[in-house]
């Protein structure tokens, strides 16, 4: 159970939220909750998917990074072109560690970066010309490439660009998809429209492609994993338990993924989805056009692992239960010993985590498996129904909080005092000087994959080294140390 | 007038998600519910009520279709 009781959790949201005016009191309250089991609807306890007002610090993202840094960018045999400023393409290059397997620059290129490179001109008399050259370019030194993705930033919105025109012209004329995406940065409240955006796109412009086209060899067990986007490997970690389940994976998406297996999508039996907030939209819409029906399941620690190979068992036939048993019965010796070397180490460590997508809520029971307490999580830009699934894997009276600010954060980590901290690059370097223990989830810290049997081994691994390791009895100089004790443990200093 | 996806969840209950706003609840009760159609007055758990004119023969979910604010 969380070390705090209902009452001081509510008091602590309370005591934070007082050094705001009393308007921004008022809003940012809605987005702070004590979590409630028993409560069945979400939005009956926290408010999600608004605005981030001018004045708080918001770590989200635009719609840009949705489309192009989530859900196209990893696809690694087309070419996506950041249309618009160079920087939102540079500095967003290759930071997401999508894995992949090819030659890049030959038949791959999903490290490389392609944009328009916008300068007044084009501002001034608008950027098709440039892009319409860009394309024919991109043709000439990339013509392994198999389709080409124009993702707007912000400008071609504001002076109306017809991408669209140059799109169909160019497609027609290379015989290659080439698929506008209107993902401009201002569109939304944060990446979550991104994601909605790029699925549209790929509804529009790819998932119809096969129609009528039978030549795939379909088979009794096809799936597609989706919303996989194999950070560190994740992707593969997790294939090859569908596979050794004896199912055939025939598409990733986006993780290592291919325009054809997107293409090949719809002739699929099952369509398994990780990430729910990015990738949903296109699973509800191959289940109303192609009745592909769709399921979430979460391979994030043994427990949810055995859970989740199950619950896709069940949809298919008693060879593949029989499979998935197996599978799980043949880790179960190694899984344990990871158990029985880390847990002790890490046994009743607090976590608090912040991170966006699906990890608030996924990454719960690998840390449960692990010994440790998750006392307070939170999306960057959930909507109602991730905080639904959220409030049932949550403990009573742990925290929620919703696009939280940088100075909510700071005081509740102060307050709740975790071994851990689970968010991004933006929190690190603050709560690492703070003399607290922290990993990034959303890039695994440079490690990884987390996903499946493989992925655990390696997440207890990581959660060890950082949570035990002896630097963190070294931040207080020894002089300044209380003689009774030999090394003040974190947040002393802080 | 939003465009609502009507598909069924693992227990059989009817969806109602409304794309646009994020919105996703069950269905409760459904005025017109048979062999011949589908449709009417549709209320949801939430407690909301929306209207679509009854369909004939009744759609195979999911679907899309367009409903009206019960109250309008």
């Amino acid at each position: 159970m969380s070390a705090l009781t209902r009452e001081e959790t509510q008091a602590l949201i309370q005591e934070v939220l007082e050094v705001y005016p009393e308007k921004a009191k008022k809003d940012r309250a809605k987005h702070l909750a004590v979590n409630d089991q028993s409560v069945e609807q979400s939005k009956k306890c926290i408010t999600s998917n608004r605005k981030s007002l001018p004045g708080v610090m918001t770590v989200r993202g635009c719609a840009y990074a949705g489309s192009k840094g989530v859900v196209w960018g990893p696809i690694k045999d087309m070419i996506h072109i950041s249309h618009g400023p160079v920087g939102c393409g540079q500095y967003s290059r290759a930071g997401r560690r999508n894995y992949y397997v090819g030659h890049t620059g030959i038949n791959t290129f999903g490290t490389m970066n392609f944009t328009s490179d916008f300068q007044e001109k084009d501002i001034v008399f608008g950027g098709d010309k440039k892009l319409d050259k860009l394309i024919s370019e991109i043709e000439g030194l990339f013509p392994l490439s198999k389709g080409i993705s124009v993702q707007s930033e912000c400008p071609i919105g504001l002076i109306g660009d017809d991408i669209e025109a140059v799109s169909k012209k160019q497609s027609k004329a290379l015989d290659k998809p080439v698929v506008p995406v209107r993902c401009e940065g201002f569109r939304g409240v944060s990446q979550s429209l991104g994601h909605h955006i790029a699925n549209d796109a790929i509804r529009d412009w790819v998932i119809g492609n096969r129609d009528g086209d039978e030549s795939f060899q379909v088979g009794p067990y096809d799936v597609a994993v989706i919303g996989d986007y194999n950070i560190g490997g994740d992707a593969w970690s997790s294939r090859i338990l569908l596979e050794e389940m004896g199912l055939r994976v025939v598409a990733q998406w986006s993780g290592d993924g291919t325009l054809s297996e997107m293409e090949l999508t719809p002739k699929v039996k099952l369509n398994l989805i990780h990430c729910y907030r990015s990738m949903n939209y296109i699973s509800r819409h191959m289940e109303e056009k192609y009745g592909v029906p769709w399921m979430e399941y979460n391979f994030f620690g043994p427990t949810k692992i055995a859970e989740s190979l199950r619950k896709i068992a069940a949809a298919f036939d008693e060879t593949i239960q029989a499979n998935a048993e197996k599978v799980i019965a043949k880790y179960t010796a190694e899984y344990e010993a990871i158990i029985a070397k880390y847990r002790p180490r890490l046994e009743g460590k607090k976590v608090m985590l912040y991170v966006g997508g699906l990890r608030p809520r996924h990454v719960i029971g690998a840390y449960e498996d692990l010994g440790m307490e998750v006392v307070g999580t939170g999306y960057e830009f959930a909507h109602n129904d991730d905080y639904d699934r959220t409030i049932k894997e949550m403990g009573n009276a742990t925290l929620l909080y919703d696009d939280v600010t940088g100075y909510e954060f700071e005081e509740f980590v102060k307050k709740v005092k975790p071994d851990l901290i689970g968010s991004g690059i933006k929190e690190k370097y603050i709560f690492q000087k703070m003399g607290i223990p922290f990993r990034q989830m959303h890039s695994w810290d440079y490690s990884g994959p987390y996903h499946g049997y493989d992925g655990f081994a390696i997440f207890a691994r990581d959660m060890d080294m950082t949570i035990n390791n002896p630097c963190w009895k070294k931040l207080q100089a020894p002089w300044q140390q209380p003689a009774d004790q030999e090394a003040a443990p974190l947040a002393a200093s802080a | 007038m939003p465009n609502v996806m009507i598909r069924k969840n693992d227990a059989g209950d009817l969806l109602f998600y409304v794309a646009k706003k994020d919105m996703e609840e069950t269905i409760a009760s459904v005025e017109l519910d048979n062999a011949e159609q589908w449709g009417g007055e549709v209320e949801l758990t939430d407690g909301s009520r929306w209207y679509i004119d009854p369909i004939s023969p009744p759609p195979a979910f999911p679907t899309t279709l367009r409903f009206k604010r019960g109250d309008e």
